[in-house]
């Protein structure tokens, strides 16, 4: 192998970054999928964020990251509830007050001089600070949503299909929902750490847009999804290491150039093969 | 979309005596009974004095304006909505094959897995569809008449072939009541013809169907129809039920006169406007 690809490998921090950067990349790769075909990609986004003031006090007072974003993701989830009932705004103008609101008030304390150095990593992530034990939580976590999205397979295609398919699951298409958010959460607080508040929703979101520009069934798409999430992290990194840049962001960066490659190739296909009447 | 359902008002203990009457049908005569229901939504009836008896093996017409009940009739069919007053056996499991507009186009799955989609309902909800519901899906898809088309995008065909899918994947849930709503509209004549011949097959081979149209001239070749308009006004056989003054209760007086044939009235040409495009 090159130089370029070999140097990175002998630094231990280069080679967690990017076993971190794989599992990250195959659990939302996978969830990614149902989240763009079930139009959940703001929604998403609005977890991430709404779960940020959780992470910043539990850095402040030296709790585990994973159990503040847990309880941070809970009093969100309330207060859109809270929020959607009690406003006559729309549910999306509802979800943005309240998740901006919750952003504002984590930034309020990350950022206030008092807050201990490191915090400020909770919005841009620490790739290159990731331990072997957030590796292992990592992959203990993604194979659990792996899982559970595996026996659920068949039953979220059905129900993205068919809303009214309700009666023919015996699952109710609220519980799917519920189910389906809950590890869309799950998965936000895993990847948090690493890639940061601001930056979490593009792993989930971009590589499966990336996928559905060319694919035409969910095998296939989950299977392009995954490889572009990984794909990406690996570019992503090899820059940072060799251009210096940030490691979350140039991995975000990638998967930009990714997704206008897949949709380059998925407008020239629609103009080469058309769709068969 | 499929379920099975012997449902009363009043239960087994209720005041209003047993909920499945062996007096009335022997098990294995009929496939529907339905006595003095009124079923409706938050308390309030939608569809008043239901009362029918379907076999096996039979197309039943189901006539009535936009709002008139059909759809809620259905709904209490598959167990969704439950009786406000008499009762319901329904003896056989049943699915409804909405309208194609319901579904979406761009999603990524092909004819197959759609026609897979309606094993789910004979499964438990751990259990994924395996090989043997995808040899019954395709069995279905030939059923069809779309065995061809099975790794066809669904979005790939026509109005009439899409409606056909969603029936192929109501027989794959092994369904002996099958309940179309509104399946010719936007239907071009030959994709009617061949539903028409579909829906005959279907009924000769044991299976009772239940199609909800605005068009009473094609209902006129079925086994039987019946006429709801917020309350049943009438069921039978069509020659012997279909005159004018059922037909004005039905759609509310607006009927004119096929000339040379009085008594039997047709609908203004907008009540067959009602398209879904």
């Amino acid at each position: 192998m090159p130089d370029f690809l070999l140097d990175p490998l002998a630094s231990g921090t280069t080679v967690r970054a990017l076993s971190e950067i794989t599992v990250l990349g195959i659990v939302s790769g996978a969830i990614g999928c149902w989240i763009v075909l079930y139009q959940l990609s703001y929604s998403a986004e609005s977890l991430a964020h709404g779960l940020f003031p959780g992470l910043v006090i539990a850095a402040l007072v030296g709790a585990p990251l994973l159990l503040g974003g847990a309880v941070g993701v809970l009093i969100a989830a309330t207060l859109i509830v809270i929020a959607t009932r009690l406003a006559d705004e729309s549910a999306d103008t509802a979800i943005a007050v309240v998740i901006t609101a919750l952003f504002g008030t984590g930034v309020l304390l990350a950022l206030s001089p008092s807050s201990p150095a490191g915090i400020k990593e909770l919005l841009f992530g620490d790739l290159l600070g990731v331990t072997y034990a957030d590796v292992m939580i990592a992959a203990g976590f993604g194979a659990a949503v792996l899982a559970a999205l595996w026996v659920l397979h068949d039953r979220l295609l059905a129900v993205g299909f068919d809303k009214g398919s309700e009666q023919s699951l015996g699952v109710s298409v609220m519980t799917l929902n519920l189910i389906l958010l809950a590890l869309v959460a799950v998965t936000i607080l895993v990847a948090v750490q690493s890639l940061g508040n601001l930056l979490v929703a593009a792993i989930l979101v971009g590589p499966a847009a990336a996928a559905r520009q060319v694919t035409r069934r969910i095998g296939p798409m989950m299977a392009v999804s995954v490889a572009v999430a990984v794909a990406s992290g690996v570019v992503g990194i090899y820059a940072s290491y060799h251009l210096r840049t940030a490691a979350g962001a140039s991995v975000v960066v990638a998967m930009v150039g990714f997704y206008l490659l897949a949709a380059l190739a998925g407008t020239l296909q629609h103009r080469l093969f058309p769709a068969r009447q | 979309m499929a379920s099975r359902a012997a449902i009363s008002a009043d239960g087994p203990l209720g005041p209003g005596g047993p909920s499945y009457d062996e007096a009335v049908t022997q098990p294995g005569d009929s496939f529907v009974v339905a006595r003095g229901l009124s079923v409706g939504y938050d308390g309030s009836p939608a569809l008043t004095g239901v009362d029918f008896e379907i076999s096996q093996g039979v197309r039943i017409g189901l006539l009535g304006p936009n709002g008139g009940g059909k759809t809620t009739l259905f709904r209490a069919l598959t167990g969704e909505l439950k009786p406000m007053e008499g009762q319901l056996d329904v003896r056989v499991s049943s699915a409804t094959v909405p309208q194609t507009d319901r579904t979406r186009l761009d999603y990524p799955v092909t004819c197959l897995d759609v026609a897979t989609m309606g094993a789910l309902a004979r499964l438990p909800w751990w259990r994924r569809p395996g090989k043997k519901d995808r040899a019954m899906a395709l069995e279905s898809l030939s059923m069809v008449g779309l065995a061809g088309r099975a790794r066809d995008s669904f979005g790939d065909l026509s109005g009439g072939q899409r409606q056909r899918v969603l029936i192929a994947r109501a027989l794959t849930s092994d369904s002996e009541l099958l309940l179309l709503d509104e399946p010719y509209t936007g239907l071009d004549s030959a994709s009617a013809d061949l539903l028409d011949g579909l829906i005959e097959s279907l009924a000769d081979q044991g299976r009772t169907v239940m199609i909800a149209t605005h068009d009473v001239d094609q209902a006129r070749a079925w086994d039987l129809v019946l006429c709801l308009n917020r309350t049943q006004i009438a069921f039978g056989p069509p020659e012997s039920t279909l005159d004018r003054d059922v037909l004005e209760a039905t759609y509310g007086g607006s009927i004119v006169e096929i000339p040379g044939q009085p008594g039997q009235g047709v609908l203004p040409p907008h009540h067959h406007d009602h398209g879904g495009h």
